[in-house]
């Protein structure tokens, strides 16, 4: 039952408006490509690199400093990037330091996603008290953007946790801040649309048959009010990416040993003036490339849902 | 009416309160304040005296009553850093921020605005695609990469714009601005711009938005229908419907321009409140981080008020929707 | 409030002034990575507060352009018994606010770094009491012998006592005083070659050369200063190459390169007379921060010799520090008195020794352990820390690398938080350029009543070296005194004690319109600035 339903939703979905309209959007297809390329070179980055960046026997500071072989005569084929100022290789850098961006970008979207949707429904839904102590709350957590929350939240983790243990867990933190600083756009997107949809005759209609309050939140409001939340997705995607680089930049992110783009970027910038520019304009490129594709992605999502934009 | 503002202010003090308590004890576990304030010649037992005397040995209840009774007065204590009232600091820096902040936020404002209205009007026109994309490569670029390129071509290849600082000020009272001066508003191109460019693109994507979807309610077609001029349509009646959501965002949008001028004013050096905080968190200056912190959500919170009393008088249903819940 | 408006509006009037005789007005701006932390000279015992101050400020010695002790407001010293220290005080020296420097100012002065708030303590102390025999002359009596006194004191700024006590400034800046002593942080008094006219913290500072100084010999031309703080390097060397400043340091070492390139500006390079060094827990019988449990490896000295074997110090100044070190293998830098060539080679770079010792030592996977790191106090503090922890693993010792700010990292690894760490990197500048202050501070066994070893986080501990440290104390034969020291440093080396790295470079960058003095420990002395 549950097959054959899922099988029909696949083909509703490959003969449906989107499916045809991506096809038909080069914008659409070719900034997916690229994104699901930056993906898949992320998640396999210990197949393709050519370095273990992680590992500190295996870099050699003999080689640090090293510019592309293409772009200088100190260049050295092992490295087609350049080295940095440890001697680790900048492609495989960029490598594992994209699926650190990636996996702590998706991750925190969709820990947002989640807290935001649940609260946004019961704030929208449920009105009243619920709903002010919720809106409230999301009013102190807007006042403290992503940068803030985490510079805090690393501030209190590092006094709670043993110090050994933060570059290990740098990751979870950066997550949990991101994640946090970030479930108030789909809450207050929920509510907002919730509040519209719940005085819509379907829903007074379910709630005069006597139906649970919960089932027809989830049930009959939450599907109609979904779409944008793709959209916020996409969008937050990118922008979660960013707040990563940003922290990183900061140095109150990943750790010089387990480099994430905004690590490398970070590292990379105090060689910009001296010449050196492949070991921060590669990461930086790169991550302008993903987070763009994301967002292309995301404004090419957001036009396609919108039904009255056809 | 009056009532539901009560309710706001009300709702508004138990955030600040709120966030005095969760801002006080996050505080209370970063570093110690104590080994910044002394050298490295100082015994454990001065240390130990100096601790005791600024009351951080006293129990943590104790020590967030202090705390708040003088943040009411406006009063949070020596900066351990400076050594003189955060007060003091904060009146010394918020000049700087402000005029940083409300540039960036004009500039985005009455760039962002017309740009969003133009692209949606000619939604296919090629202006308005390379907006778009120009746009897209401004929200995907970092704040701190835009700063550095920015310094990097117009401050050193170009040595047109200066790489760091206000410039020059005048002393206007206790206000000391930049915009009087020469090298002052050369200073604050490059700055005012790196923070605008986000909010700006930020604006024009929600005001374009906003404005396709006005265009496409069953009234705008009747206009149209009704043979009113082209520019009557999206002016006189789209732009308006267009503005009233717009307002919200863009209102919660500016309290974070001055947020977010902590990135800004780490790259160029502009001496403002975010760098004081950024300092204060390099230095561990307890009573700075606590007071930037009020400050910020004092701000927010009162735009987010403001944004609510103008909702209440635009959309009469969200009103009367919450007053009634509220008795 | 009012103080700040006032600050402005002098500092706005300043600004006006300024650009009315430029013509005439010979001005220099310069850039620090931060700021200095008051104007009171005895708030904080910190080489760039310090240093920055020395050009408002005198003590009765002062240090020249090579570090040497050279009378300051004192013109003659004389040591009349083991405990006693004649002044002869310099006559017509004037306090910038016109008054007289005398007798009463200098006891006035001693009384003030021994007052609550005062950071100068260790250096106030060294000193009972002091009789005044006549204006110009003072009578010194010190705890016990104290030969190094007149040096310690060149860092001793003399205040005063009538400007002090109008302002409220009897005892030094100190946080609990709300109103009574803030005066000092922002206002100042010296007797130095130039005034502050305006301070705002963190923002800016202004100089302006004052026009009694009592020393016509002070070469420089320059009429006014003004000094910001740019914590952001890139940005520094950005502002220095677009000339909106004439002078910054630190530079970053790879951007030397880039300096030379540049047409009018250079990049001055120097030896700084501070060690930058890897210490070791040698005490608790289980390290903190490792996988080895029950034991501690780095009391084995064949374990500590592996790590300094692994080392390889060329690498390191050719990569990290862009050549711009100087490998060591002595705990003191050239500039210190003390120093003997003889015991500067550094531990050669033998991996397969290391291996070989890790081996007998019973380690011959090597071991796991936690470095303890600063990110923002050494020239690429952390990247040396990295670069130590990719050598090491070379020969099996996976060095975890914990690098924090500066006010973390102290935080964690000092006396007050009981040593937390189990190695760790430092660098060491002995403020009266003297080894013993090394002996004494880094090298004794930690001595909780005499203080000796506070900042021996590693407790390395030898009866021996601690006798000899004593004895270079009070010794006054100069010949018998290197003796002394020679026999300590070649202990200290034999046991590694510690694992000396290099001498970080000074780095500064100039534009060419001027010419100025390096000095060794990296203070910026005014006096030298000439405007060609």
């Amino acid at each position: 039952m549950a097959k054959s339903s899922s099988n029909s939703k696949l083909k509703q979905f490959f003969e449906g408006d989107l499916w045809h309209e991506f096809t038909h959007s080069p914008v659409a297809w070719i900034s997916f490509s690229i994104m699901f390329l930056c993906l898949i070179l992320a998640t396999f980055a210990p197949y393709i690199a050519p370095f273990n960046i992680f590992d500190l026997a295996a870099i050699d500071l003999m080689d640090a400093d090293l510019p592309p072989p293409w772009a200088g005569e100190d260049g050295d084929m092992r490295f087609p990037l350049g080295t940095d100022d440890q001697g680790r290789d900048i492609w495989s850098g960029i490598l594992y330091g994209a699926q650190i961006s990636i996996f702590v970008g998706f991750t925190s979207v969709i820990i947002s996603a989640i807290i935001g949707i649940a609260l946004g429904l019961l704030a929208g839904y449920k009105g009243g008290r619920v709903d002010s102590f919720i809106m409230r709350v999301a009013d102190i957590q807007l006042s403290f953007p992503a940068i803030l929350i985490a510079l805090l939240i690393d501030g209190v983790m590092r006094g709670l946790l043993p110090r050994e243990s933060h570059d290990e867990l740098a990751i979870y933190v950066l997550i949990f801040a991101i994640s946090i600083s970030g479930w108030v756009q789909y809450a207050r997107t929920i509510r907002g649309s919730v509040m519209v949809e719940k005085h819509k005759e379907y829903v007074q209609a379910g709630q005069v048959i006597g139906l649970p309050q919960s089932i027809i939140a989830v049930r009959h409001i939450l599907p109609n009010v979904l779409n944008p939340i793709f959209v916020i997705g996409t969008i937050h995607l990118a922008s979660a990416i960013i707040t990563e680089a940003t922290l990183s930049f900061l140095g109150v992110g990943m750790s010089p040993t387990t480099p994430s783009l905004g690590t490398l970027i970070r590292i990379g910038n105090e060689y910009l003036l001296s010449g050196e520019w492949w070991i921060t304009i590669f990461p930086g490129a790169a991550l302008v490339i993903l987070v763009l594709s994301v967002n292309i992605f995301g404004d090419w999502l957001r036009d396609a849902l919108n039904p009255k934009l056809r | 009416m009056f009532s539901f503002l009560v309710k706001r202010l009300l709702q508004s003090v138990v955030v600040l309160v709120a966030v005095a308590l969760i801002a006080f004890s996050l505080f209370k576990f970063v570093g110690d304040p104590i080994n910044n304030m002394v050298g490295q010649d100082t015994t454990l037992e001065e240390r130990e005296a100096l601790r005791e005397s600024l009351g951080l040995n006293d129990p943590f209840h104790q020590q967030f009553y202090n705390f708040m009774v003088n943040a009411a007065v406006g009063d949070f204590g020596i900066s351990y850093r400076h050594k003189v009232p955060v007060s003091d600091l904060i009146a010394e820096r918020a000049p700087a921020t402000l005029e940083l902040s409300i540039i960036s936020a004009l500039l985005s404002i009455f760039i962002g605005i017309p740009m969003g209205v133009y692209t949606a009007i000619n939604r296919s026109g090629f202006l308005s695609r390379s907006f778009m994309t120009v746009s897209l490569v401004g929200i995907s670029l970092p704040t701190f990469l835009i700063g550095i390129l920015f310094i990097f071509f117009f401050g050193v290849i170009l040595r047109w714009l200066p790489t760091f600082g206000r410039g020059e000020v005048v002393a206007l009272g206790w206000w000391t601005t930049g915009l009087l001066t020469w090298s002052g508003i050369k200073s604050l191109i490059l700055p005012s711009i790196t923070l605008a460019l986000f909010q700006m693109t930020l604006i024009m994507r929600l005001v374009r938005t906003e404005m396709l979807e006005v265009l496409c309610t069953d009234y705008i077609k009747f206009a149209r229908a009704r043979g009113l001029h082209e520019r009557a349509v999206n002016f006189g009646h789209a732009l308006k419907n267009t503005l009233i959501p717009v307002i919200t965002i863009i209102g919660l949008q500016l309290g974070l321009v001055m947020a977010f001028a902590i990135i800004t004013e780490t790259v160029f050096q502009w001496p403002g409140m975010g760098m004081l905080f950024i300092q204060a968190i390099e230095e561990v200056d307890v009573p700075v981080m606590a007071a930037y912190l009020m400050m910020i959500s004092l701000i927010f919170v009162a735009i987010n008020l403001l944004v609510d009393i103008l909702y209440a008088f635009v959309d009469p249903r969200l009103t009367i929707d919450g007053g009634s819940k509220h008795g | 409030m009012s103080m700040m408006k006032k600050l402005l509006i002098s500092s706005a009037v300043a600004g006006i002034v300024l650009s009315a005789n430029m013509a005439s007005a010979n001005t220099l701006k310069f850039a620090f990575q931060g700021d200095a932390q008051s104007l009171d000279p005895h708030g904080l015992n910190e080489t760039f507060t310090l240093g920055f101050l020395s050009n408002v400020y005198e003590g009765l010695t002062r240090l020249d352009k090579d570090i040497k002790v050279v009378p300051g407001l004192a013109t003659s010293w004389e040591v009349t018994s083991p405990t006693t220290i004649v002044f002869k005080l310099r006559e017509g020296v004037k306090f910038q606010n016109g008054n007289s420097f005398n007798a009463d100012d200098v006891i006035f002065s001693w009384k003030r770094t021994l007052s609550e708030g005062s950071d100068q303590k260790v250096r106030g102390s060294m000193v009972k009491d002091i009789k005044k025999i006549d204006d110009l002359t003072v009578e010194i009596h010190t705890n016990g012998p104290q030969p190094l006194m007149p040096s310690e004191w060149a860092w001793i700024y003399m205040m005063d006592k009538e400007w002090s006590e109008a302002n409220g400034a009897t005892s030094a800046a100190n946080v609990k005083d709300k109103d009574a002593n803030g005066y000092t942080l922002t206002h100042a008094n010296g007797t130095g070659p130039f005034e502050v006219v305006s301070r705002q913290p963190d923002v800016k500072t202004v100089f302006k050369r004052s026009a009694s100084h009592w020393n016509k010999d002070i070469i420089t031309n320059i009429t006014d200063i003004e000094f910001t703080p740019v914590k952001q390097a890139a940005t520094r060397t950005a502002a220095l190459i677009s000339g909106e400043l004439d002078m910054v340091y630190p530079i970053p070492v790879q951007d030397w390169k880039r300096l030379d390139k540049e047409d009018g500006v250079s990049a001055l390079r120097g030896a700084e007379a501070r060690t930058i060094f890897l210490g070791m827990d040698q005490s608790r019988d289980e390290l903190l921060y490792s996988n080895i449990k029950g034991k501690n490896p780095l009391k084995d000295v064949r374990v500590r010799k592996a790590m300094a074997h692994s080392l390889n110090l060329d690498i390191i100044k050719k990569k990290i520090m862009r050549g711009a070190s100087t490998p060591t293998g002595l705990m003191i830098a050239p500039q210190v008195n003390g120093f003997n060539a003889e015991y500067n080679t550094p531990y050669k770079y033998d991996p397969a020794l290391s291996k070989k010792l890790l081996t007998e030592a019973g380690y011959p996977d090597g071991f796991e352990i936690t470095i303890d790191c600063p990110n923002n106090r050494y020239v690429n503090d952390e990247k040396i820390c990295q670069a130590a922890a990719s050598m090491m693993a070379k020969v099996g010792i996976k060095m975890k690398v914990l690098a924090q700010p500066k006010s973390k990292y102290f935080g964690k690894v000092l006396a007050q938080n009981n040593y937390d760490t189990s190695m760790y990197l430092l660098g060491w500048t002995p403020g009266s350029m003297d080894v013993h202050n090394v002996l004494q501070g880094l090298i004794s066994c930690q001595n909780k009543e005499t203080k000796a070893g506070l900042f021996n986080l590693g407790n390395y501990c030898n009866a021996r070296v601690d006798e000899l440290q004593k004895m270079v104390g009070v010794e006054t034969d100069a010949a018998k005194r290197q003796a002394y020291v020679d026999e300590a440093m070649k202990i200290v080396k034999d046991e590694v004690a510690y694992l000396p790295l290099h001498q970080q470079p000074l780095s500064w960058g100039v534009s060419d319109k001027f010419t100025l003095n390096q000095r060794a420990d990296n203070a910026f002395d005014f006096r030298y600035v000439v405007k060609k």
